[in-house]
């Protein structure tokens, strides 16, 4: 091994004569020496490439077919494995999300089963306007035309600084949608899904074209722990109103009441169409 | 030349066989192949600084791949094996930036 290797490095060595000139020379430097080390360097390697019949060639020949071979083994898992390649924590997390929401489909499909059985046997009609008031009065609390009962949460902000603007109410309601908030009023107003917020000619908040006078009432129905929580997040809802000046307060109520109401519209440009 | 010969061979060797990765390999793989690639890197700019030495170089390349195997191992036994197998990528990457810098350098001296 050792005779090897001697006989290898005086195989490389030659080159190793131009170092100075090709060692680490700063890009600025004159002409001549850039082309010297250019020229070392390419040399250098195509003296290196000179095939040896030497052990250690042979050695490392045989390493960078392993390389080669593993290099593409490796791409090839990659691109062919979905799941394979995930850690065993992904994959628990992974089966627990998929398990749940088999559960919860499972459920959906024995309720709509349920349903269909119902329509399809016997007291077809009563079990069809069941269903059918059922969905409208869903639909109803949705769009605002029937009122609501609930467990949810009341939050008042009293606003002597007038310093409430109508996109921090829009927050808030935005904030109470995404924590599962089914209906909403302000003050007299109905918050539904087109609901919009503005600030009129007296610089009072307008809503839906109403104009409110603080304290502004909050009323949300639907998980009050949830929503009680989101109102609290740090630099959230009421950390930012009372950074303007504001004091929100937040009372979990067990029945709160949504009783104002929404015009019924019917939509001029959408219409229904088949799935 | 030869090695790099090899290097082609073994890419063709493993489209043409399509090589299973066995189980137990499967976590130390990638790894494993960015450390020979940074030992290759590495060797190249050895050539170019006139200091390569094939005894070295196969000591240096099996030595990373080891190393670079254990070091997950030792990750996924201790429940970091995902961070340590990130941490290890980037030195290695480091490493090769570096490496391929100096290589360019030598060669277009820019």
């Amino acid at each position: 091994m050792s005779a090897d290797r001697d006989e290898d490095t005086n195989a490389v060595r030659p080159a190793g004569e131009h170092k100075p000139a090709g060692e680490d020379t700063p890009a600025g430097e004159a002409a001549p020496a850039e082309t010297e080390s250019v020229r070392t360097g390419w040399s250098r390697l195509w003296r290196a490439a000179r095939p040896r019949a030497t052990k250690a060639n042979a050695l490392i020949t045989v390493l960078a077919l392993g390389l080669g071979v593993a290099m593409v083994a490796q791409v090839r898992e990659t691109r062919s494995s979905g799941l394979e390649n995930l850690r065993q924590d992904d994959l628990v997390a992974l089966l627990d999300g998929v398990n749940q929401q088999s559960i919860k489909l499972g459920q959906e499909a024995d309720r709509l089963t349920t349903t269909r059985d119902r329509l399809r046997s016997g007291g077809g009609d009563q079990a069809a306007l069941q269903a059918a008031t059922d969905r409208l009065q869903t639909l109803g609390i949705l769009a605002g035309t029937l009122p609501a009962t609930g467990p949810g949460i009341r939050m008042t902000i009293e606003d002597p600084g007038k310093a409430v603007k109508s996109s921090d109410i829009l927050n808030a309601v935005e904030e109470l949608r995404d924590a599962g908030a089914e209906a909403i009023q302000l003050n007299d107003v109905r918050i539904v899904a087109d609901s919009w917020f503005g600030t009129g000619a007296d610089g009072r908040m307008v809503a839906d074209g109403k104009s409110l006078t603080p304290p502004y009432v909050l009323t949300a129905i639907g998980d009050s722990h949830t929503m009680a929580t989101a109102m609290a997040i740090p630099g959230g809802v009421v950390d930012a109103m009372k950074q303007l000046g504001a004091t929100p307060t937040v009372t979990s109520v067990q029945t709160a009441s949504v009783t104002a109401l929404r015009a019924e519209s019917t939509p001029r440009y959408a219409q229904p169409s088949s799935p | 030349m030869i090695p790099a010969i090899g290097l082609v061979v073994g890419l063709v060797v493993g489209i043409v066989l399509h090589p299973d990765v066995p189980l137990s390999l499967q976590p130390y793989l990638p790894i494993a192949v960015i450390a020979a690639l940074d030992a290759v890197f590495g060797a190249v700019r050895a050539v170019l600084d006139g200091i390569f030495d094939d005894k070295v170089f196969v000591v240096s390349f099996l030595s990373n791949v080891v190393v670079a195997a254990l070091i997950v191992y030792l990750g996924d036994q201790l429940g970091v094996g995902s961070q340590l197998s990130t941490g290890v990528v980037v030195v290695l990457g480091v490493r090769i930036f570096s490496n391929v810098a100096a290589i360019r350098r030598h060669l277009f001296h820019a």
